[in-house]
C-alpha cells in the first residue's frame, strides 16, 4: 500500500461523502417532493433540500454544515496492514477538516475542549473485516448528531406499546421511535433496525444497514416484508419533511436480523437525516481507487 | 415577506404560524455552550437585543486572513429548552432560528417577550451559507471551539417558516398531536 496514494484516495472520498448526495437518495428526495401538494411548507421544505443539494455538488462544499461521526467500513484482504490503513485515514480527515469538507466537530467529553482536527479517542471510526478478495473496499457514512440523537432501542416485551417479542412487537417500536424522532432528525428520514443482538451489537448492526442502498431488497422475505409495512405505516404519521406535517416522514427502512440471548430480545434503531451522506470505493492494493461505490 | 433586524415587538406580533419569511441583517450564531452560559449568568460579550439568535454551528475556514463560512445550516433546537426562555429575556431577542422546534417554556416566552420561533430548513447548509453576506466579528473562538462561538453573520435574506408565534401557537405541538393520534391507532390495529 502506498501511502500518499491512499491518503489522496480517502481525502477525495471524504470530501465525495460530504459535498455529494448519492444518486439514490437524490432521487428518492425528487419521488417525495413530487408528492407533496403545492404551496405547503413541506413542499417549500423539499426545495429548499433540493436546491442545497446541488450547491453543495457545484460549490465542494458540506451538504450539512454538521459532518457527523465519521463511520469507515473496510473490507480488505488477509494480510492488510490495519494500522496503516489508520494513519492515511486519520492524515486524510485531518486534511478534509483544514479544508473546509469536514467541520471541527471532535469534543473531548471530560473537558469540553474541541481537538480541531476531528482526531480523537473514537474518532475516526474503523471497522475492519477481511474479505477474500484482492482489492480493498472502503465505505464511509457521515452522520449527524441531531439524527444520531433521535436513536431509540426497545427491549422486548415493552408494556408501554404493548410490543411483545414478534413481528408486530417489532413494527410498534419502530413505529414508536419515527413519532418520537418527529423532525428531529431532519425528516424525512431513513432508519436503520437491528432485531437481536446485544445492545452494542445491536446498535452497531442497525447502522450497517444504512449502508444498503435505498433501492435494494432485503434478502430475506420476511424482513423485506416488514420494511414495506413500516415505510407504509410511518408514512400515515403526517410527521412530513422537517416535521411540519406532510406526506413523506420516511425515505426507506432497511432492517437486518441477529441471535439474541434466550433472555435479550433488543429492537435497536438508528435515525439516518434525509443528509444521507453515505459514499465508497473499491481502491487497488496499491491504494488508488478502481471503482466508486454507490455512484 | 422579508423582515429587517433589528426586529420591533410589532413586526413579530404580525407573525403566525406556517408563514414563509426572510430575515436580513444581523444574526448571531449560539447553542449549547453560549446558551448555558447566559442562563449561568454569564455577560454576552455583544449586544442582540432585536436581533435573532441562530442555533448554528457553522463550518468556517480562514483564507487568506477572511473568515469564509463554508457551511451554516441549523442546529436541533430542543437541547436549548431549559435556557431558551431565560435567554429571549435576558438578550431582548426577537427571534430564535433553528430546527426541530422547542417546547412549551419558550413558547411562553415568546407570548410574554414578543419572540418567535424561526425554523430554517435543517441539513440545508449550502443554501443557508450563501445568504450570510459575511462573518462580522466572532466571540468566545478559543473559549468554546469554533462549532459553538457566536458568530456574527450579516446576512440577506435567510430563508425561514415561522413555527411559533407569539400567539402561543406551535406547529409542532400539532403535528405531534395528531401524529399521535395516528400512532395509536397503528398500534392498536396490530
Amino acid at each position: 500500500m502506498n501511502a500518499k496514494s491512499l491518503q489522496a484516495s480517502l481525502l477525495e472520498l471524504v470530501r465525495r461523502t460530504s459535498c455529494d448526495l448519492p444518486p439514490d437518495v437524490e432521487q428518492a428526495i425528487q419521488r417525495a417532493w413530487r408528492k407533496e401538494e403545492k404551496e405547503t411548507t413541506a413542499k417549500y421544505a423539499l426545495d429548499v433540500i433540493r436546491k442545497n443539494i446541488v450547491l453543495a455538488r457545484e460549490n465542494s462544499r458540506p451538504i450539512c454544515q454538521d459532518t457527523g461521526s465519521i463511520l469507515f467500513y473496510v473490507d480488505a484482504p488477509q494480510g492488510f496492514d490495519v494500522n496503516a490503513f489508520r494513519q492515511a485515514g486519520d492524515a486524510a480527515v485531518k486534511h478534509a477538516t483544514e479544508l473546509g469538507y469536514l467541520r471541527q466537530n471532535s469534543v473531548d467529553s471530560l473537558t469540553g475542549k474541541n481537538s480541531g482536527t476531528n482526531l480523537g479517542p473514537g474518532s475516526p471510526t474503523y471497522h475492519f473485516a477481511q474479505w477474500k478478495r484482492a482489492s480493498i473496499q472502503v465505505r464511509l457514512m457521515l452522520k449527524g448528531g441531531g439524527c444520531e440523537n433521535c436513536g431509540v432501542q426497545y427491549a422486548l416485551p415493552y408494556a408501554a406499546l404493548a410490543a411483545g417479542r414478534d413481528m408486530a412487537g417489532v413494527e410498534k417500536c419502530i413505529l414508536d421511535a419515527t413519532y418520537k424522532a418527529q423532525g428531529k432528525g431532519c425528516a424525512p428520514g431513513i432508519l436503520g433496525v437491528c432485531i437481536g443482538g446485544d445492545r452494542a451489537t445491536g446498535y452497531a448492526h442497525s447502522k450497517e444497514q444504512l449502508l444498503r442502498t435505498l433501492d435494494d431488497k432485503n434478502s430475506d422475505p420476511a424482513l423485506a416484508k416488514l420494511e414495506q409495512r413500516v415505510m407504509k405505516a410511518a408514512n400515515s404519521l403526517g410527521i412530513g419533511p422537517m416535521g411540519f406535517g406532510g406526506k413523506t416522514t420516511l425515505l426507506g427502512c432497511k432492517i437486518g436480523a441477529l441471535n439474541r440471548l434466550p433472555a435479550s430480545y433488543f429492537v435497536s434503531v438508528s435515525y439516518m437525516c434525509w443528509a444521507y451522506r453515505r459514499r465508497g470505493a473499491l481502491l487497488s492494493s496499491a491504494g488508488k481507487v478502481s471503482r466508486w461505490l454507490y455512484d | 415577506m422579508v423582515i429587517t433586524t433589528p426586529i420591533s415587538e410589532e413586526v413579530i406580533r404580525s407573525l403566525h404560524v406556517g408563514q414563509v419569511v426572510e430575515v436580513s441583517g444581523a444574526v448571531y450564531t449560539g447553542r449549547d455552550s453560549v446558551h448555558r452560559y447566559i442562563f449561568d449568568g454569564g455577560k454576552c460579550p455583544v449586544d442582540m437585543r432585536g436581533s435573532a439568535i441562530y442555533h448554528c454551528g457553522p463550518v468556517v475556514v480562514k483564507e487568506n486572513g477572511q473568515w469564509i463560512v463554508k457551511a451554516a445550516g441549523p442546529t436541533t433546537s430542543i437541547r436549548e429548552e431549559p435556557y431558551q426562555a431565560d435567554v429571549i429575556e435576558k438578550l431582548g431577542l426577537r427571534g430564535v432560528i433553528g430546527k426541530g422546534g422547542m417546547g412549551p417554556k419558550t413558547l411562553a416566552a415568546c407570548r410574554e417577550f414578543g419572540c418567535v420561533y424561526m425554523h430554517a430548513i435543517g441539513g440545508a447548509a449550502q443554501v443557508l451559507a450563501e445568504v450570510v453576506d459575511r462573518v462580522e466579528d466572532v466571540y468566545f473562538l478559543e473559549k468554546f471551539g469554533s462549532p459553538e462561538a457566536i458568530w456574527h453573520f450579516s446576512v440577506t435574506r435567510f430563508p425561514v417558516v415561522i413555527t411559533m408565534d407569539s400567539h402561543g401557537n406551535s406547529l409542532h405541538a400539532g403535528v405531534e398531536d395528531a401524529s399521535r393520534a395516528r400512532l395509536e391507532e397503528l398500534i392498536a390495529g396490530r
